[in-house]
């Protein structure tokens, strides 16, 4: 069936409705965030190839874990066993030391930290979009999961939920140029924002002043303050800092807590647990 | 006969699987950009049932696994598909070895208009990394043509 003369619009005009409709898309869902619902409807709708894209090394995994040796098995279980009594130790002086941080907070009034929801994720698939740092977890809105919150590793903060589909949801990692976060110096409270430098070893803490504190080595937890991250959860390590006085500020270099190129089990948090159930409750419905 | 109806849209499916796989970090960096490779052998091929507005709905798809803003691949793969569809009749003649610079040239393109893109909304630095799968695609251009005229022939599209 070829045409001698083509059907429809020229090729010219269609390059022009092509190109308009995409302008109009990237400003209506950047500049508008129009697509806030929508898109989690069209992530649904394209979860399945992800599922099919994602089948491969789901495979390998299982075949690798079928073919897994008796000794190996036996020499993690023995590895497993004894980190499980050395931290049920270190949690039972974690329960005494926050009932009395709880009576304390209480004497001064403060308010207590409550203790917050959480849900084990595991990773789906991997973002190969080289300009962000992206990856999808396999929990959605179907288990609760909600834009904005906060996704940890077994060692620190990995990033925040970004889009939710049905079935499975986006995670946006601290390392993405777009991403920054909260943190104090667990040594001396100085607060700062470590801010994501597109490298998955490597983030940046931008507008130190030259005449600050910080030491390399030193510990940077989540501050609470941006009521994403819930307070007190490791971040990075500060890895060099370069006070060069020609420049406006210090460079000040970190490293993630959280091994982000190596991610396989995560736990999404519920942070303000009690907060939104009081949302609830106002709700008329 | 089923088959024939739907070859174009599943290679394009299977086009869309392979640009998402998971795939270690050093074969990543290396992807050629399969789904505008199979696009850019389909307009050559069929440019009547494969051009800007297949490439525009694909590119969408493709906004959407890879969690840019909606547009920014569709915008892309519209600009290198023109490209070629206007031009389908001389690049035919052409020898695959040269087709293949054409579409290597083509895929420069279109990975610089992501970035340029991608730098208006969010502001990345350029990475000279982020031109390897053009390398790949120049690499990976002759065995799809023929992968690609194999099956064409076989379900006598046209």
């Amino acid at each position: 069936m070829n045409l001698m003369f083509s059907r429809g619009p020229s090729l010219q005009s269609r390059l022009a409705l092509g190109l308009c409709m995409s302008v109009a898309l990237i400003l209506f869902d950047h500049k508008l965030n129009g697509f806030g619902t929508t898109r989690v409807y069209l992530n649904s709708l394209v979860s399945p190839l992800q599922y099919l894209a994602n089948l491969p090394g789901e495979m390998l995994n299982t075949s690798a874990s079928r073919l897994v040796s008796h000794e190996r098995l036996v020499t993690e279980n023995a590895k497993l066993t004894h980190d499980a009594v050395l931290m049920s130790e270190q949690l039972q002086r974690l329960t005494f030391l926050q009932k009395e941080n709880e009576r304390l907070r209480s004497l001064l009034n403060a308010p207590v930290n409550n203790h917050t929801e959480r849900l084990v994720a595991e990773l789906m698939a991997v973002d190969n979009n080289p300009y962000s740092h992206q990856i999808v977890i396999n929990k959605g809105a179907i288990h609760g999961v909600f834009e904005g919150q906060p996704v940890l590793d077994d060692k620190g903060i990995v990033g925040q939920i970004q889009q939710v589909s049905s079935t499975n949801s986006r995670v946006l990692l601290i390392a993405d140029v777009t991403h920054a976060i909260p943190v104090r110096v667990a040594r001396n409270n100085v607060r700062l924002i470590v801010a994501g430098s597109g490298s998955l070893r490597e983030l940046f803490i931008p507008h130190v002043p030259h005449s600050n504190e910080l030491q390399v080595g030193d510990l940077l937890l989540s501050s609470g303050l941006g009521n994403v991250f819930p307070e007190g959860y490791p971040v990075a390590t500060i890895s060099s800092i370069v006070r060069d006085e020609s420049r406006p500020f210090a460079q000040v270099l970190v490293t993630p807590v959280a091994q982000l190129d190596r991610l396989k089990y995560l736990l999404v948090l519920w942070p303000n647990q009690q907060a939104k159930d009081e949302v609830l409750l106002e709700d008329p419905q | 006969m089923s088959l024939r109806n739907y070859s174009i849209a599943l290679s394009i499916i299977v086009a869309l699987v392979l640009q998402i796989m998971p795939m270690p970090a050093i074969v990543d960096l290396y992807r050629p950009d399969w789904v505008m490779l199979v696009l850019s052998y389909w307009v050559l091929a069929l440019p009547n049932r494969v051009n800007v507005g297949v490439a525009f709905f694909t590119g969408l798809i493709l906004d959407i696994l890879l969690g840019t803003s909606m547009g920014v691949h569709s915008f892309a793969l519209c600009l290198s598909i023109y490209v070629l569809a206007a031009n389908y009749q001389r690049l035919r003649n052409y020898s695959v070895w040269q087709q293949s610079i054409i579409i290597g040239i083509l895929n420069a393109l279109y990975n610089l208009v992501v970035f340029w893109l991608q730098h208006l909304i969010t502001d990345i630095y350029f990475l000279f990394d982020y031109l390897w799968p053009v390398a790949s695609s120049v690499v990976m251009w002759p065995w799809l043509f023929w992968l690609l005229r194999k099956v064409r022939r076989q379900l006598r599209l046209h």
